[in-house]
C-alpha cells in the first residue's frame, strides 16, 4: 500500500473535519476488513485515513422510541447477538451469519457492510469500476457469471456485496449520516444507494466528508426474512440474497418488501413483487408467484442467467420462512 | 541376527497401530517453524514485480527510482524478454522491510510491448481444427466393437485447470555466508533442491545447505528452487544479507503450477449385461504454456477395443506442474463419468455395473472387495437409486463411485541411524516430511526394529547434509524411507548383537530386541537392558546406514508398488438454486503394510477433502481478452471448508493380502476418484449429467433448464 497519513478522532465533527470533500483524498476505516485489502492492491491510494475506532456514539445497539437504533461500528458479530435484533429483525441475523467467518464477523462493522465496495474481479485487478478496456466493457463480454442481472444496461455491472443493504431495505430503515460541522441528515435505506455514473463516483449517497452514524429501524412487527443462496458455507459471497417484509393481518399480506441482494449495482428492491405480495394469503403458491414476479426484467449477461432461477428460489423460500 | 522383513502382526508394537504424529503438538503450538517464519539476521525482504500481460516483450525494465528508496538494497531484473503469461515475474527487490519491499515493487517501471494472447482452453474447435493431423491411439477394432455393441453411450465432459494453491506458498530464505549458499526453502525435494540452483547462482552443489523442516502443502509444485530460488540466491549474493522471497497469493496462483484441464467427447459400447466393449475419446485441454499429457482413458479399465486421440492447447497461462497424481484425476472423471452414463443407458445399477467390469482391471480381487466394503459403508442397499431421486421436493440425493489405481514404489534412500553407548538413537536422512506423517513413520520403523518405544529415537530429516534421500512425489516417500529406516536400524542393531554377543554367551545370530531388552530368542530369560548392551559399546557409537533400491527391497517386501481405490458419494442437489451438497464419502484404500493406521486414515481424509474441493469449487478463471487470470485470490478461488465436506469415513484395507505386499505410497491415489464419484452421485440425483467440473449452480441450473428437469 502507499504511505498515508494516519488520524483517529475522538467525535464525529473531528473525524469530518479530517475527511477531503473528493473521493479518494481520504478514505474512512472501520474494521478494515475491506478497505485494507483496497489499500493493499492500490485500489485506492489516498493521502489520509481517518479511523472511526475512537468514536464512541456510533457503536451499540440500543432501542430510541420506537426504533431500534445501530451504531456504524457495531460489529457483524455483536449485531447476531442482539437479543432486540434477534427478536425483530431475524433478517439481519441470516444476513450476518451468512457472512460466515468469524475473523469478519468480529471486526466487520455494520456501516462498513453498507458501505463496503464492489467485489467484481476486474474493478478488484485494477481495471475501475466499469471495467473498460479499449472502449469496451471487459465484464460484458467476459467472465460475468456473478454480476448484475437487473440494472445492467448501463456502464455498471458490478453488484452491490452487501447483505444488510436488502435487509435493511425491506425492514423500511433509515441511516444518519454526519457531515462538516457536525451536521446530520437522514435518508431512507433504499436512498442510501446509488448507481456510480462515473468511475470516481461510489455506490452510496453519502458525500466523501460524510459518515454513516446509525441505522434506525422502525420496530412495525413485520415478519421478516432473509434468504442467501450460498455454495460454500465460510468465507463466501451468496449468488443471490432475498430479503423480505410483510405484516400478516387476517391471514395476508401488506407492507409487502421485496428486496434482491446481488443481483444489481445497488440493493434491488423489487416492486411488482412487493406489490404482487399484498393482499395476497401468504403459502407456497403465493411464494412462487411473488418469485416469478421478482425475475420479471431481470436481462442476464452472457453467463449469469443462472442467477434469475436463483431468484425465484430465494424469494419463495424468503417470503415462506417469514411467515413461518 | 535380526532381519530385515517385516515383522509378523502379533510381533508389531508400533507398525500399523493408530499413532500420532510426532510433530503434531509443535504446529498446533506454532513451535514449527516454516519457511515463513525463519528469521536470520540481517535479512532483508523480497518481493516480486510480475507481468500484467499474458504475452508481451519487455522493452525496458527502470529500477532507479525503485533503488532510489531509503532502505533498499538490491534489485533484480530479468534478461528474458519475452513474458508468456499474466504474472510471470520479471524483476524484483530486495529492502530492509517488507513495507518497503512492496514500496519499492510499485516503483519499478517496466515496459512491455504487448504481443497477441490466447487463454481459451475448453473450444473443441482446437481439438476439431486439428483432429486430422492429430495422432491416433487404437487398440483392437474400435469400428467393430461398437457395430456390434449392443448400447453405444455418448458424452461430453470436462475438468477445468485448477492450481496447487498450497496452504503455505512458494518461496524461501537465502543466505550467502563465507562462500556457502543456506537455503530454507519449503520443498519436497530436500536432497536434490540444488540441482538447478547451483548453475543457476555460480555456487557448487556442495557448498549449497538446504533446510526444510516443515512445509505447509506442495501436491507436486515443489520440487525445484524454481525462478523465485534463483533471485532470492543472487540477491543475497548482491546484498551479502540473508534474503526472504516467498510468493504472495496471487502470484503463486498464476505462477507455480497448474494441473492441466481435460475436455472430452467420449463414446462407449458396451453389451447387454454391461460388459465393456470399446472406448472412443476425443480429448484436448491445457497444460499452460508447456506441453500436454493426455489424460488415460480409459481409465483403470482394460476395455479392448479402444481409440484415444487428444489435442494440447498451448495457452498464455502459467506453466503444468505435477498435481498429485498428474492426469489421473481427469482420466479418471472423464472415464468414470461416461461409464456411470453407460450404466444409466443400460439401466444397470452403477454398483453391479462396475462389479461385472472390474475383471477388466489389473486387481479386480482388490476392487471388488473395496466396492464392497465402500458399499456397506454408505449404506448402498438402502440408498441407491436409479437415475433421478423420485423424493418430491426440490432436494434431490444421489450416490456415484469411482475406483482409481496408482503405483507408489518409493524411491531411493539412504539412511543412517546411530546407536550411542548412552543407549540414545538417531536417524537421519535427507527426506522431508510434506506434513503427511513421514518423521512419525521414521520413527516408528527405527523404535520397532530396536524394539524400543517412540520417544527413544530421535528422527533427523529435512536437511541437504544428511544421506540423501528421494523427492515426495508419486506416493514415493513412505516406501522409500521405511526401507531405508529398517535397513539401516537393522544393520545398526546386528552389529550391536555382534558386540554384546559375548557377553550374553550365546551367538549374534540368536538375539532379538524387544521391549526395551535385548534377549536370547530361544531363552528370553538371558538378557539385558537396552542401556547396559549400549553401554558395552565402550567410546564407539555404531552408524550403519540403509540404502534402499527399490527393486532389491520390492523382492525382499519391504515395499512394493500399485493400489487400487474405491469411493462412493452421497450427494444433496437442490434443484431450485443448483447447490450441490456432500452428505458423506467412504473411501476404501489398500497401501500395503500400513505404518501408522492414523496418518494413513489422515492421507485419504485430505484427499477427500481436497477431492471435494476441486469437484464442487475449484477452478482458475481467465479473462479472454486481457489473459489476466480473475481469481487469483483465495476469495474467488475457492477451497472446501470444515462445513463443506460432509461425513468422511475412511476403511483401510490391512491384513492378510494386503501386508505381505510391504509398504506402498498412499499420497496420490485417494485423490483421484473424488470428482469423478461426486459427478457421478449428482448425475444419479438429477437424472441428468452436469458435465463440467466444479459442480457450481450455474452448471448444475444449465444443465436442468436444458433437461426441463427444473422444478
Ligand atoms: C471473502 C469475503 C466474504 C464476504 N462475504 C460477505 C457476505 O456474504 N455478505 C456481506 O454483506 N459481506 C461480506 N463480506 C464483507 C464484509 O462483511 C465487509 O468487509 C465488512 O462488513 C466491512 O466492514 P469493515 O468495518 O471492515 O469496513 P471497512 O473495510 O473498514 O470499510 C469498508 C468501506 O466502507 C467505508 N466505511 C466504513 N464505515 C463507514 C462509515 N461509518 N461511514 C462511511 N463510510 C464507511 C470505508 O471507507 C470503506 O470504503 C465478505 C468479505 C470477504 C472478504
Amino acid at each position: 500500500m502507499k504511505s498515508f497519513e494516519y488520524a483517529a478522532p475522538k467525535t464525529l465533527k473531528e473525524a469530518a473535519a479530517l475527511l477531503s470533500d473528493k473521493w479518494g483524498e481520504t478514505e474512512i476505516l472501520a474494521g478494515g476488513t475491506d478497505l485494507v485489502t483496497s489499500l493493499k492492491q492500490h485500489i485506492t491510494e489516498p493521502k489520509r485515513v481517518v479511523s472511526l475506532r475512537n468514536i464512541s456514539e456510533i457503536k451499540g445497539i440500543e432501542i430510541e422510541k420506537k426504533d431500534v437504533r445501530i451504531g456504524a461500528m457495531t460489529t457483524l458479530a455483536e449485531l447476531a447477538e442482539d437479543k432486540n435484533i434477534k427478536e425483530h429483525f431475524p433478517s439481519l441475523v441470516t444476513a450476518a451469519i451468512g457472512v460466515g467467518s468469524p475473523q469478519l464477523m468480529s471486526v466487520g462493522t455494520v456501516g462498513g457492510d453498507l458501505c463496503q465496495r464492489p467485489r467484481c474481479w476486474y474493478y478488484r485487478n485494477g481495471f475501475g469500476l466499469f471495467a473498460k478496456h479499449e472502449g469496451a466493457s471487459l465484464v460484458r463480454e467476459g467472465e460475468n457469471r456473478y454480476h448484475a442481472i437487473f440494472s445492467n444496461d448501463g456502464s455498471a455491472l458490478f453488484v452491490n456485496p452487501s447483505s444488510f443493504g436488502p435487509a435493511l431495505i425491506a425492514l423500511g430503515a433509515t441511516i444518519a449520516v454526519s457531515g462538516p460541522k457536525g451536521k446530520t441528515r437522514k435518508v431512507p435505506a433504499e436512498k442510501f444507494f446509488q448507481t456510480p455514473k462515473t468511475e470516481s463516483d461510489r455506490e452510496t449517497s453519502l458525500k466523501p466528508n460524510e459518515i454513516l452514524t446509525s441505522i434506525f429501524i422502525p420496530i412495525k412487527g413485520l415478519r421478516n426474512a432473509t434468504y442467501e443462496v450460498r455454495h460454500r458455507h465460510g468465507l463466501d459471497w451468496p449468488y443471490v440474497t432475498a430479503s423480505v417484509a410483510f405484516q400478516i393481518k387476517a391471514g395476508t399480506a401488506s407492507d409487502a418488501r421485496v428486496v434482491l441482494g446481488h443481483v444489481a449495482p445497488v440493493p434491488w428492491h423489487s416492486a411488482g413483487a412487493s406489490k404482487g405480495l399484498n393482499g395476497a394469503k401468504v403459502d407456497a403458491a403465493s411464494a412462487a408467484k411473488c418469485g416469478e414476479a421478482a425475475a420479471q426484467g431481470a436481462k442476464p449477461l452472457s453467463k449469469n442467467g443462472y442467477k434469475v432461477q436463483l431468484v425465484k428460489a430465494a424469494v419463495k423460500r424468503a417470503v415462506l420462512a417469514a411467515a413461518a | 541376527m535380526a532381519k530385515v522383513d517385516w515383522p509378523a502382526a502379533d510381533k508389531r508394537t508400533l507398525i500399523g497401530k493408530r499413532i500420532d504424529r510426532i510433530d503434531g503438538p509443535l504446529k498446533a503450538t506454532g513451535a514449527a517453524k516454516y519457511s515463513y517464519d525463519i528469521n536470520r539476521p540481517g535479512m532483508l525482504w523480497a518481493r516480486a514485480v510480475t507481468s500484467p500481460y499474458a504475452h508481451a516483450e519487455v522493452t525496458s525494465i527502470d529500477t532507479r527510482a525503485a533503488e532510489a528508496l531509503p532502505g533498499v538494497k538490491g534489485v533484480w531484473r530479468d534478461t528474458e524478454k519475452e513474458v508468456r503469461y499474466a504474472g510471470e515475474i520479471v524483476a524484483a527487490v530486495a529492502a530492509e522491510t517488507e513495507e518497503i519491499a512492496q514500496e519499492a515493487a510499485t516503483r519499478i517501471r517496466v515496459q512491455y510491448k504487448p504481443l497477441p494472447h490466447q487463454v481459451v482452453d475448453d473450444d473443441p474447435k482446437f481439438f476439431d481444427a486439428a483432429k486430422d493431423k492429430l495422432n491416433k491411439r487404437e487398440e483392437g477394432n474400435v469400428d467393430d466393437a461398437f457395430a456390434k455393441a449392443d448400447k453405444v453411450v455418448e458424452g461430453e465432459y470436462g475438468i477445468p485447470v485448477i492450481a496447487h494453491c498450497c496452504l503455505e506458498s512458494h518461496g524461501q530464505v537465502t543466505e550467502m555466508r563465507d562462500g556457502e549458499l543456506h537455503v530454507w526453502p519449503s520443498t519436497q525435494n530436500v536432497s536434490r533442491y540444488s540441482d538447478q540452483l547451483g548453475g543457476a547462482v555460480g555456487v557448487d552443489q556442495n557448498k549449497i545447505h538446504v533446510e526444510c523442516q516443515y512445509m505447509g502443502g506442495g501436491f507436486g509444485s515443489k520440487f525445484n528452487s524454481d525462478k523465485w530460488g534463483t533471485i532470492g540466491a543472487l540477491l543475497s549474493k548482491q546484498t551479502g544479507r540473508p534474503v526472504k522471497l516467498l510468493l504472495e497469493r496471487d502470484i503463486e496462483l498464476m505462477t507455480a503450477g497448474n494441473r492441466p484441464s481435460a475436455y472430452a467427447r467420449i463414446k462407449v459400447g458396451a453389451q447387454k449385461d454391461g460388459t465393456l466393449t470399446a472406448v472412443e475419446a476425443d480429448i484436448w485441454g491445457t497444460g499452460g504454456n508447456g506441453g500436454y499429457n493426455p489424460p488415460p482413458v480409459p481409465y483403470v479399465f482394460k476395455v479392448p477395443n479402444t481409440r484415444l486421440t487428444a489435442k494440447g492447447i498451448r495457452t498464455n497461462r502459467g506453466g503444468q506442474r505435477a498435481w498429485r497424481a498428474p492426469s489421473h484425476p481427469q482420466g479418471c472423471f472423464l472415464t468414470m463419468s461416461a461409464l456411470a452414463d453407460t450404466a444409466a443407458a443400460l439401466k444397470m445399477d452403477e454398483l453391479e455395473f462396475f462389479l461385472k467390469n472390474v475383471s477388466l482391471t489389473d486387481r479386480a480381487e482388490v476392487y471388488t472387495e473395496e466396492l464392497k466394503i465402500a458399499a456397506d459403508l454408505i449404506d448402498y442397499k438402502r440408498k441407491a437409486h436409479p437415475r433421478g431421486d423420485p423424493t418430491p421436493g426440490p432436494v434431490k440425493r444421489g450416490l456415484g463411485m469411482s475406483i482409481h489405481t496408482w503405483g507408489g514404489m518409493g524411491h531411493p534412500s539412504e539412511c543412517d541411524v546411530t546407536i550411542s553407548p548412552d543407549g540414545s538413537v538417531e536417524a537421519r536422512l535427507g527426506s522431508q516430511d510434506l506434513g503427511t506423517g513421514t518423521r512419525t513413520v521414521i520413527d516408528i520403523v527405527v523404535a520397532e526394529t530396536l524394539g524400543l518405544p517412540l520417544h527413544a529415537v530421535k528422527v533427523q530429516i529435512g536437511k541437504s547434509d544428511y544421506p540423501a534421500s528421494g523427492g515426495s512425489g508419486g506416493s514415493t516417500t513412505v516406501g522409500g524411507v521405511s526401507a531405508s529406516s529398517r535397513l539401516a536400524a537393522t544393520a545398526a542393531l546386528n552389529a550391536l548383537f555382534e558386540t554384546i554377543a559375548s557377553k550374553l554367551d550365546t551367538a549374534a545370530d540368536n538375539l532379538e530386541a524387544v521391549r526395551g531388552e535385548i534377549r536370547q530368542s530361544d531363552k528370553p530369560e538371558n538378557k539385558m537392558s537396552w542401556k547396559e548392551a549400549c553401554a558395552l559399546l565402550g567410546v564407539n557409537a555404531i552408524t550403519k546406514r540403509g540404502s534402499n533400491n527399490p527393486g532389491e527391497s520390492q523382492k525382499m517386501h519391504l515395499m512394493d508398488g500399485g493400489v487400487g481405490g474405491a469411493q462412493i458419494a452421497d450427494v444433496s442437489v437442490d434443484i431450485e438454486t443448483g447447490i450441490v451438497t456432500i452428505n458423506e464419502m467412504v473411501a476404501a484404500q489398500d497401501c500395503g503394510l500400513v505404518i501408522d493406521l492414523k496418518t494413513a486414515e489422515s492421507q485419504v481424509y485430505g484427499a477427500l477433502i481436497m477431492g471435494i474441493t476441486y469437484a464442487l469449487f475449484e477452478e482458475a478463471v481467465y479473462d479472454v481478452k486481457t489473459g489476466r487470470m480473475l481469481n487469483a485470490d483465495m476469495e474467488f478461488y475457492r477451497l472446501a471448508g470444515i462445513k463443506d465436506v460432509g461425513n468422511l469415513k475412511v476403511h483401510m484395507m490391512t491384513g492378510k493380502g494386503y501386508d505381505e505386499r510391504g509398504v506402498v505410497g498412499l499420497g496420490e491415489p485417494p485423490v483421484i476418484s473424488p470428482g469423478a464419484a461426486i459427478a457421478n452421485a449428482v448425475a444419479n440425483a438429477l437424472g441428468v449429467r452436469v458435465p463440467q467440473l466444479p459442480l457450481t449452480p450455474d452448471r448444475v441450473i444449465a444443465v436442468l433448464q436444458k433437461g426441463g428437469n427444473l422444478a
